[in-house]
């Protein structure tokens, strides 16, 4: 393993600044841990070799040149493949979209290039965003670097698992009920929701489109903050999109950094410290605020009666907007063509494409939605979902009045092996439990690792007011800089 | 099956019709719906796209607020309430011309609610009521080649062209309309007429049934006199003013003949067949889709400034009936004469011809004389026929001013209609202006009088009314370009008559 590859971001943008080395050298260290670990971790679908090399040799020249670099100039990062990237694959992880290169870049990919990162490729995911330990990928699992018999989290596994293999320093994920926070709990990495609207979805493939929100992936939590700095704020293409500045993430970490909380008030979510996690994780996640205590944090007990309904709620919404949102997968227009022989009708042609390229999942999940979006079950399920996901947001809005910031544990239980939970989707469901309630609320939340379980990480979840990321920054940095980072066992 | 049809005066005397319309409306907005893509009619297939309007996936839609802007003032011209708050809804089914296999629309939160729209009748007004009027995108256009009926069944290939994909629609529609028993299919036509004269006179869009910027689906139902409404039929592919009319009666005689025969109406979507004049079966609604609608997640809320409504209902232009009333009154014009300027269309003309300089009764004589005869040989709008109310201005100046007379001038607008040049370019080319060199006339004059001896004795010994022979026998040689009136003195002065 290289140096380069063990360094964070924000060293190596500062080495890359200062010429100790050049953006080449540090992606190719990349590419070369990449060829070397791959196999065994799969966290990548697709690597842009030559696309990196070049985006590289662009930040060395500027430098060259004496222009300009951004703080992130010269770092690589790794993409999950929900975003669109002009002219590079882009599969959502399913074989609908099989060989599907966008004719357009997402916004965060757009940004991403604008601040001199290096995108190294495209990382796998549970197909179109659903799941929770990247299973349902069509193109296989991620398998979890701690332990290769283990799942990485998901549907983000593929960028947790490349930060913990030394794949890449930095990496973006979505996060519509859990997908970056519960990857980056599992593989002892760092995951943050932003604010929903405070990232631009324009270009994310959308799973559910009031629930989905891009957000940085980091081994540090400085690091994700750089990142989210880099790809967040307004984007007019997003209509969700809000039209202010990003809250001053770095300058949050860098202060939580100096490992001072005096004057923080947090509150810990009395519905998820309970029976909900494995005793392991309950008691991980209490030493965790133990050290938060030490570091000067006031710590109280919150109840959020509501969301013990929000698993519930979340498998009305999100399948409801997939429902529609998945529609336009049908062979017409891009992506997988299945049975245009010449003998079928269009609607057969549509019709055996979308069997031929949705998973099981995907599919339970367009039959549910379907279901509860149908005329005279709407107001049973959907419109129903809709007023507990409102109850959740006063549960929410009334804690911020009492505290300034929630915490709980990421996810109810460590790693879990490859196939333990495949056939019961309930109980792949429930590695979401305590991820979902921010996002039906919207606002930001960060998972931090705070600690080992039988040698597999566990993550500490901090959930903060709509558009008050930076307080949750702050608080994860603290409580890093108290615990300190997790390394796995060498691959 | 063929069944004769009861006459129309037999089922108006014993069932009476329900009618409601919705009316699409295509916004003359630069850009689309919901991305930058331009609206312009024509171009070639799918040319005019881009990844949302194509429905990519992970693009997403912005609301173009022209578009809502434009929507507003058509609510507002049609006496609708503006909501304060309202969403967009998606409305999912599958069809390939609609890129995202949903469409955005409005659903149970409309942009405006409950308004009226007056129109008269055979001199009477009726007030039509509006449900309500809402935005939504167009669909892509599709064309299924191979199949027997041109429809998605049995086609080999469907083409799709995706220019149309997004272009703003907007959505008017009646509340039911009862009570108007025989005149139904004219009450429908007037709607139709003012609601496109309304939104003509607001400038949101250019309102062309013939390129479907106007389209218009009527509903039908009968019941029995003192009985509930009956089960309604909805008619598509009405794509002119006489069809909207042709298909209310088509369908209200076709309904008679079924409720006559003991059978139901089924409710259904049929289609107006325009050499036919009557309706075909389309899809039936009995099985129709669920539309599965929900409030659209990708767009927020709009919510428009109730300042701003207040400011754009200020800005209203004046609406066409109003105005036609006191055009009606500048003009001096009866009821009946001003109802021949409607039916043909002529309103604006004459009042851009009066504005240009003409006299009222001069720019009328043109527009419903000549140039209506000239629109109706050649099949076309009065408004496309040719000529520019200006160049009508223009033409009556030279008559006016005695360079023209009324024959030469109508020689001089077909010059213009052929696209010649200005009326005067036309006079000066085609070399037509009134002979008024007296020498010249002299010339001419004498040379009619040398030629006829015996007429011009007749004149000599009084019989005056002989000369308009001589005035023939001149115009003849001067190729009509004399002044009639002047030719006559002149010959009845040489004749000492
Ligand atoms: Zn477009």
């Amino acid at each position: 393993m290289s140096d380069l590859t063990t360094k964070t971001a924000a060293e190596i943008a500062a080495l890359v600044a200062g010429g100790e080395t050049s953006a080449v050298e540090v992606t190719q260290a990349h590419l070369d841990r990449i060829a070397a670990v791959d196999d065994q971790v799969h966290a990548f679908l697709h690597v842009d070799t030559e696309g990196a090399l070049a985006a590289a040799r662009a930040v060395d020249e500027r430098r060259a040149a004496g222009e300009p670099l951004g703080p992130l100039a010269g770092v690589p990062v790794a993409v999950k493949d929900v975003l669109a990237t002009k002219g590079v694959p882009t599969t959502v992880g399913s074989k609908i979209l099989e060989g599907w290169r966008p004719p357009y870049d997402a916004t965060i990919v757009e940004r991403l290039r604008a601040a001199g990162t290096v995108m190294l490729g495209k990382t796998n995911m549970d197909e179109f965003a659903m799941g929770s330990s990247t299973e349902y990928s069509a193109y296989g699992p991620t398998r979890n670097p701690w332990d290769l018999n283990r799942i990485p989290g998901g549907s983000g596994g593929g960028s947790s698992a490349a930060l913990a293999a030394y794949e890449a320093p930095l990496a973006i994920g979505s996060d519509t009920g859990g997908s970056i926070r519960q990857p980056g709990a599992v593989t002892g990495t760092v995951g943050a929701k932003p604010t929903y609207g405070g990232t631009s979805r324009y270009g994310l493939v959308a799973f559910s489109s009031s629930l989905d929100t891009p957000g940085p992936c980091a081994r540090t939590v400085l690091d994700a903050a750089l990142l989210h700095e880099a790809i967040g704020g307004h984007d007019p293409r997003d209509s969700t999109s809000i039209p202010q500045p990003v809250p001053d993430v770095v300058a949050a970490a860098k202060l939580g950094a100096t490992g001072d909380l005096t004057g923080v008030k947090l509150g810990i979510v009395t519905e998820f410290a309970g029976e909900g996690a494995e005793p392991g994780v309950l008691a991980v996640f209490r030493e965790a605020v133990d050290a938060l205590t030490k570091l000067g944090a006031e710590i109280v007990e919150v109840s959020c009666p509501h969301f013990t309904y929000a698993l519930p709620a979340y498998y009305l919404i999100a399948p409801s907007e997939c429902s529609s949102n998945l529609a336009r997968f049908d062979g017409v227009r891009f992506g997988l063509r299945v049975g245009d022989d010449g003998s079928r009708s269009l609607e057969e042609v549509m019709s055996l494409t979308r069997e031929a390229g949705f998973g099981p999942e995907v599919k339970r999940r367009i039959m549910l939605g379907t279901y509860a979006l149908s005329s005279g079950y709407y107001d049973a399920y959907y419109g129903q979902a809709q007023k507990v996901r409102t109850l959740i947001t006063r549960d929410f809005t009334a804690a911020f009045e009492q505290v300034d910031a929630l915490i709980s544990p990421t996810t109810p239980f460590v790693a879990f092996p490859i196939g333990a939970r495949t056939s019961d989707p309930y109980q792949m469901y429930l590695a979401d439990l305590f991820t979902i309630p921010t996002n039906l609320y919207g606002g930001p939340g960060i998972s931090v690792p705070c600690g080992l379980s039988d040698g597999l990480p566990v993550g500490l979840q901090v959930m903060a007011p709509t558009m008050a990321d930076d307080r949750m920054y702050r608080v994860a940095a603290a409580l890093e800089s108290a615990v300190g980072t997790f390394t796995p066992p060498a691959l | 099956m063929t069944t004769t049809l009861p006459s129309y005066d037999d089922v108006v005397a014993r069932y009476e019709p329900v009618i409601g319309l919705e009316t699409h409306v295509e916004l003359g907005t630069r850009t689309k719906m919901f991305c930058g893509c331009p609206t312009d009619f024509g171009g070639e297939p799918n040319t005019r796209v881009c990844p949302v309007c194509l429905g990519l996936p992970g693009s997403l839609p912005v609301v173009n607020k022209a578009a809502v802007e434009a929507t507003i003032r058509i609510g507002l011209a049609l006496n609708c309430s503006i909501a304060d708050w309202c969403r967009f809804a998606r409305k999912n089914y599958f069809y390939p011309d609609m890129p995202k296999n949903f469409q955005i629309s409005q659903y149970d939160e409309p942009l405006c609610v409950d308004g009226y729209l007056d129109v008269e009748v055979n001199g009477e007004t009726v007030r039509i009521g509006i449900e309500r009027v809402h935005m939504e995108e167009d669909t892509g256009k599709t064309l299924h080649v191979g199949g027997a009926t041109g429809r998605i069944h049995g086609a080999t290939e469907s083409l799709v062209d995706y220019n149309r994909a997004g272009i703003p629609l907007v959505e008017i529609v009646t509340k039911p309309i009862p009570g108007t028993g025989e005149l139904a299919p004219e009450v429908a036509r007037a709607y139709v007429t003012e609601l496109r004269d309304v939104i003509r006179s607001l400038g949101v869009s250019d309102v062309r049934m013939e390129e479907g910027s106007l389209r218009c689906d009527v509903n039908t139902s009968l019941n029995l006199p003192g009985q509930e409404w009956g089960t309604r039929t909805e008619t598509k592919n009405v794509n002119s003013l006489r069809s909207v009319e042709r298909a209310v009666r088509s369908e209200m005689l076709r309904q008679a003949s079924v409720l006559d025969a003991g059978g139901r109406i089924t409710q259904e979507t049929r289609h107006f067949q325009e050499d036919t004049g009557d309706t075909r079966p389309g899809r039936s609604k009995e099985t129709a889709t669920d539309y599965r609608y929900f409030p659209e997640p990708d767009l927020v809320p709009i919510a428009p400034d109730p300042a701003w409504v207040a400011e754009l209902k200020a800005a209203l232009p004046e609406l066409p009936r109003v105005h036609r009333r006191r055009l009606q009154e500048q003009w001096g014009l009866s009821d009946l004469d001003m109802q021949s300027v409607l039916n043909a269309g002529a309103v604006e003309l004459i009042e851009q011809t009066v504005a240009a300089g003409a006299t009222p009764a001069a720019a009328r004589k043109w527009w419903l004389g000549e140039l209506s005869r000239r629109a109706n040989e050649t099949g076309v709008e009065l408004v496309d026929v040719g000529a520019t109310p200006e160049q009508v201005a223009e033409l009556q100046g030279l008559v006016d001013a005695g360079k023209l007379n009324d024959k030469l001038a109508r020689t001089v607008l077909e010059g213009v209609v052929a696209g010649e040049g200005s009326p005067t370019e036309v006079m000066t080319s085609r070399n037509l202006e009134v002979v008024s060199d007296t020498g010249a006339l002299t010339a001419a004059v004498d040379e009619a009088i040398a030629a006829n001896p015996d007429i011009a004795d007749k004149i000599r010994s009084g019989k005056v009314a002989a000369a308009g022979a001589l005035v023939g026998a001149v115009m003849k040689t001067t190729r009509g370009q004399a002044d009639a009136k002047t030719v006559r003195e002149l010959i009845l002065a040489r004749l000492g008559a």
